[in-house]
């Protein structure tokens, strides 16, 4: 087992399954020669070969419509959109399209596909390169919507995620793809999609987090560890479908629970979560549930103090979880 | 690679028995959708998207590919449907939103294709999102080397879509074997053609991406039959794209809620009753003796019994359980 970068846990998914089936395609901008933007795709053209590693014409909604076309017609593609905040023009054909495909035709027709985007701020990208949009895509039954946070995981999930019979929005925290580094199982291991992940077991608190903000959640637990917070930490891993069970079992553990994540804070994932919690946890709960979330302005500012100032950080998360246990 | 304007010589490869097929396919097209009218405004049908005016276009679309082919028709195809097999009875069951209805299983609004085994894609409400699903159905057979032609169909209200241009970008990039059909009817709902784009002809579009574009007079059958081989001989033999468009008239509303005396004037309208592709097809298979006079009056009076027939049964039969909205939405 070696310890990788994030993004490498992307490209092994990626290679080991267009090896495994030749089914598996990549269309996307600048996916093929250059090896994507991130370099998700390095050294995949080469090994494939141009018909299955496709530089796409620049448009989102091609993109995506092309995919669902090839998905219909016994291929997998993985769509790469070169950032989530582009995402935008293909949203009908995601929506109104790959989502609805097999429930219009009543199980006649299905789209086994991927869409992947970079996601997330911290990296200087302002406002149109830094957006969190995983709500948008939470709120439709038929997609599916998976974050990984750690290296194994990048790997694991996105191995499921192409296998899976239904389409899954995959989004990669861009801001992880090299700062967060771990072991990746050697082999064909998959990670199921659906299930969140106990990162750290606690008493006294529960965080709830996913992407890179599990990542910051794990080392802020580690600083509270040495001021005797004991907090478990639960990264959600799949938001569609939301591990419900593994967040209501988590609540009646620590009795606390604050969310975290970096997209805006009104109907965030974290309202779902709260949610969740409200409805099934209300009496297990010894305090307020706890949101710590990127603000709601319209995107992240470019300039460093305001960039910042938007993005929750370890000791943001750390400090937000004395004041909850300190009710 | 340009742009021509054609209207073949109304004649073809069909012979005697298949021509008759194809005129029968197209007073099908016609009476389900006379009945599927008078159900709506009977109050039994909450919603009719019409087809008349274009039916030989569509029968001869649809006639001129093959089984395995791909189809991705618009909402107002069931001519093109009728030709693929489709029959009057699974009209009327999709119409009233019945459990055996197999485009959808009665969740789809009446228009909304999909069967896949016949090679017809299931359609959504948004416009012109099918084109580009077409491209990648093309994109997927050539890469197993199959022969394969996709072939969408779009209202000429549609080619202002982003999604039109992106696919015929692709396609004509890759040189894939997809015909774009545009069912030019003068009318997006209310807006005639000339508020919907600047050229006399959708099929002068195709210039601008290196494809072959085609006009043709879509009230005759034969020229639309004989486009769509030619157009599907080129798919296939490796030269590309094609786009085809059928100029023809809504004869009626664009559906049932509609109401065009608001936008256009009956004079407009009654002009191109005259060119009715139903009558204009009658005349044929009368003058090249495919058929007699009594002939017809036989074939219209059989139609009609077995429209009468699926309506009785479509009426009949049960709706969906409740309980099945809740299926499908992800694999089992």
């Amino acid at each position: 087992m070696a310890v990788k970068n994030l993004i490498d846990g992307i490209r092994e998914a990626m290679s080991e399954e267009m090896a495994r089936d030749e089914r598996v395609v990549l269309l996307g901008e600048d996916v093929g020669k250059r090896g994507g933007v991130f370099r998700a795709s390095e050294g995949l053209v080469d090994a494939y070969g141009e018909q299955r590693v496709i530089d796409a014409p620049l448009g989102e909604s091609g993109i995506v419509g092309v995919a669902i076309g090839m998905a219909l017609n016994g291929l997998v593609p993985i769509a790469e959109i070169q950032f989530a905040d582009f995402i935008h023009p293909a949203f009908n054909q995601i929506v109104s399209e790959a989502a609805k495909i097999r429930y219009r035709s009543d199980n006649d027709f299905h789209v086994p596909m991927v869409i992947r985007a970079p996601f997330g701020g911290g990296v200087h990208g302002g406002l149109y390169h830094s957006q969190s949009v995983e709500a948008f895509f939470m709120h439709v039954p038929g997609l599916k919507v998976v974050i990984p946070s750690t290296p194994a995981d990048a790997k694991g999930l996105l191995k499921s995620a192409i296998r899976d019979e239904d389409p899954v929005v995959f989004f990669e925290h861009k801001r992880s793809y090299r700062l967060v580094r771990g072991e990746i199982p050697d082999g064909d291991v998959t990670v199921p999609i659906g299930k969140a992940r106990l990162v750290r077991e606690g008493k006294d608190l529960s965080i709830f987090a996913y992407g890179l903000m599990a990542f910051y959640a794990e080392q802020a637990a580690q600083t509270l560890a040495q001021e005797g917070i004991s907090a478990e930490v639960i990264d959600l891993r799949t938001l569609l479908p939301l591990d419900r069970e593994a967040i209501l079992q988590s609540v009646a553990r620590t009795h606390r629970a604050l969310i975290v994540h970096e997209a805006n804070h009104t109907m965030g994932a974290g309202a779902e979560v709260a949610a969740t919690i409200a409805e099934g946890a209300l009496y297990e709960l010894d305090a307020p549930i706890r949101r710590l979330t990127g603000p709601d302005i319209p995107a992240m500012p470019f300039n460093t103090p305001q960039e910042e100032h938007f993005m929750p950080n370890p000791e943001k998360i750390a400090q937000a979880a004395r004041e909850l246990c300190a009710l | 690679m340009a742009k021509t304007k054609v209207s073949p010589k109304a004649t073809s490869s069909l012979g005697p028995a298949e021509v008759r097929k194809m005129y029968r396919n197209m007073l099908l097209a016609r009476t389900v959708d006379e009945r599927m009218w008078v159900l709506n405004r009977a109050g039994k049908a909450p919603f009719v998207i019409p087809c008349r005016g274009q039916e030989a276009a569509q029968v001869g679309w649809a006639a001129g590919l093959r089984p395995t082919d791909f189809f991705l028709p618009y909402y107002r195809d069931i001519g093109v449907m009728l030709t693929l097999g489709y029959t009057a009875r699974q009209a009327f069951l999709s119409l009233i939103g019945k459990a055996e209805d197999v485009t959808s299983g009665g969740r789809q609004m009446p228009g909304h294709y999909g069967w896949r085994e016949r090679h017809v894609i299931t359609g959504s409400s948004p416009v012109t999102t099918q084109v580009l699903h077409a491209v990648g159905i093309a994109y997927a057979s050539r890469m197993r080397g199959e022969d394969a032609v996709a072939a969408a169909a779009l209202g000429e209200g549609s080619t202002s879509q982003g999604d039109f241009h992106e696919a015929l970008n692709w396609a004509s990039i890759y040189k894939l074997p997809v015909l774009f059909v545009v069912e030019n009817n003068g009318y997006a709902i209310s807006s005639p053609q000339a508020k919907e784009m600047a050229v006399q002809d959708a099929a002068e579009r195709a210039l601008g991406y290196g494809m072959a574009g085609v006009t043709v007079d879509g009230t005759d059958f034969f020229a639309c039959y004989e486009a769509t081989v030619q157009a599907a001989e080129r798919a296939r033999r490796g030269d590309g794209p094609t786009l085809l468009e059928f100029k023809m008239y809504r004869l009626l509303p664009h559906s049932s809620d509609d109401d065009d005396r608001t936008y256009r004037s009956r004079d407009e309208v009654d002009a191109w009753k005259e060119r009715d592709p139903i009558l204009r097809m009658q005349q044929h298979v009368l003058e090249a003796g495919v058929m007699t006079a009594e002939d017809d009056g036989a074939l219209r009076a059989e139609v009609q019994a077995e429209v009468d027939e699926a309506i009785a049964y479509a009426e009949a039969a049960p709706y969906p359980p409740v309980e099945d909205m809740f299926t499908h939405v992800y694999a089992d």
